[in-house]
């Protein structure tokens, strides 16, 4: 289950790694507000903070028996409008996409043909990545 | 030590034969192992869920091999493939591989049976792609089942063929009933996310609705891309008849396609519209999972 997490990291990444920005100087990091305590039973797993050019990501993935129940993350860019943006939007939809394919415990995915190109981004990939 | 074949017995696993001898335990751990393999081909990616055997005995690696010649056969990309010259009037069915005459004549019946909104030329062009995939990947399916094994599963971009149930393990697996296969469908309207899970130990999930680029399946009786469906969802014992009824209710708009469906005999299809209402046919709540 961890390599859909890196799946889903890398792809934020390479998110990140799309914007424009006018030079890469000293940049502002946001943490967010509170991480969520652990509850009984769950333990953390902090990856390494990731450089990007816009700054580093940090990721924490919390396991309960084996099972990922929450991915937090630590540190992300937020300097400018769409560094936000994208901290809002789009890293719940990346961490959604890990949790909805692991809780659901399902084998493969029906739905609209996708291209091989396609197929990179779509559930199944992450499936057939963890082997 | 040489290359080992491992051949699974026609009853699934009861008797396990290694040429050369492998000890018992590494003999019943190849058994339990599986592998996922993913191959592009047919403009699309094909998952196979298989077990170890399947690659030690060569019928994941027949099963790859049929799919890329059914593309060689059937693809309107490649300007040689059989379809594209018969398409172009460039040859006769006669001349073409013999699946080519299967496959025209399956696609008449789904054609009679849909009222014309599933036809192998869909634009008016010779293209019985609606058809051949779903097809292909069942068939590829079927080598699998022929070389031995009891459990597997294979996605063709998105229609899947179920066989067995899922893998089963320990001391008690060859008695043990099947747990079925859990396919999730696609929400239509959030990437990655899931409409809901469907349960299958045999059969075939099929989902047609607007792809990556947006609409691209075309009604027939209009010319112009279908409208009203966000994506349609069909169950049943066969990938390639699933595949096509999807594609022709999808082609049908809502309300046509809700009382076609439920006149399939041993079809169910589950659909989301446009607007992000739901409907399905009157025997598809079982296939739903429960949890």
């Amino acid at each position: 289950m961890l390599a859909a997490v890196v799946v889903t990291v890398a792809g934020l990444i390479a998110l990140l790694s799309f914007k424009t920005h006018t030079n890469g100087s000293e940049r502002s990091v946001a943490a967010p507000a509170s991480v969520p305590p652990l509850l009984a039973g769950e333990h953390a797993l902090t990856g390494a903070a990731v450089a990007t050019v816009y700054g580093p990501v940090q990721v924490r993935v919390v396991e309960r028996s084996r099972t990922i129940v929450a991915v937090n993350i630590l540190r992300h860019p937020a300097e400018t409008t769409m560094d936000i943006q994208i901290g809002q939007f789009a890293f719940p939809r990346l961490v959604g996409e890990t949790l909805a394919a692991q809780s659901a415990r399902i084998d493969s995915v029906s739905g609209a043909t996708y291209t091989s190109h396609g197929y990179i981004a779509s559930l199944q990939s992450a499936l057939d990545k963890q082997g | 030590m040489g290359r080992v074949r491992l051949i699974a017995a026609a009853d699934g696993g009861g008797v396990l034969s290694a040429f050369p001898l492998l000890p018992a335990t590494a003999a019943v751990a190849a058994v339990a192992a599986r592998v996922r393999h993913a191959e592009p081909v047919m403009g699309t990616v094909v998952s196979f869920d298989v077990p170890a055997a399947a690659v030690a005995d060569g019928s994941l690696e027949s099963a790859v091999r049929w799919l890329h010649w059914v593309d060689r056969i059937f693809s309107p990309y490649r300007p040689d493939s059989d379809v594209s010259l018969l398409a172009a009037a460039e040859v006769t069915v006669d001349a073409c591989a013999p699946e080519v005459a299967e496959v025209i004549s399956a696609c008449t019946a789904v054609r009679l049976s849909s009222g014309g909104y599933f036809t192998a030329a869909p634009s008016g062009v010779f293209d019985p792609s609606g058809y051949v995939k779903g097809w292909a990947v069942e068939r590829a399916a079927g080598l699998l089942t022929a070389a031995g094994s009891s459990s597997h599963l294979v996605n063709g971009g998105g229609d899947v063929q179920c066989v067995g149930g899922r893998p089963r393990s320990g001391p008690a697996a060859a008695a043990a009933a099947a747990e079925p296969w859990r396919v999730g469908v696609a929400d239509p309207f959030h990437r990655a996310g899931l409409a809901l899970v469907v349960e299958a130990a045999d059969g075939a999930v099929a989902t047609s609705g607007t792809a990556e680029r947006g609409a691209h399946i075309i009604d027939p009786h209009q010319g112009a891309p279908a409208s009203g469906l966000a994506s349609l969802t069909v169950v049943g014992p066969s990938l390639a008849l699933a595949d096509a009824y999807a594609t022709a209710a999808f082609a049908m708009g809502p309300d046509r396609a809700r009382d076609w469906t439920e006149s399939l005999d041993g079809y169910e299809a589950y659909a989301i519209t446009a607007d992000g209402d739901t409907w399905q046919t009157s025997g598809f709540a079982a296939h739903i999972a429960a949890d």
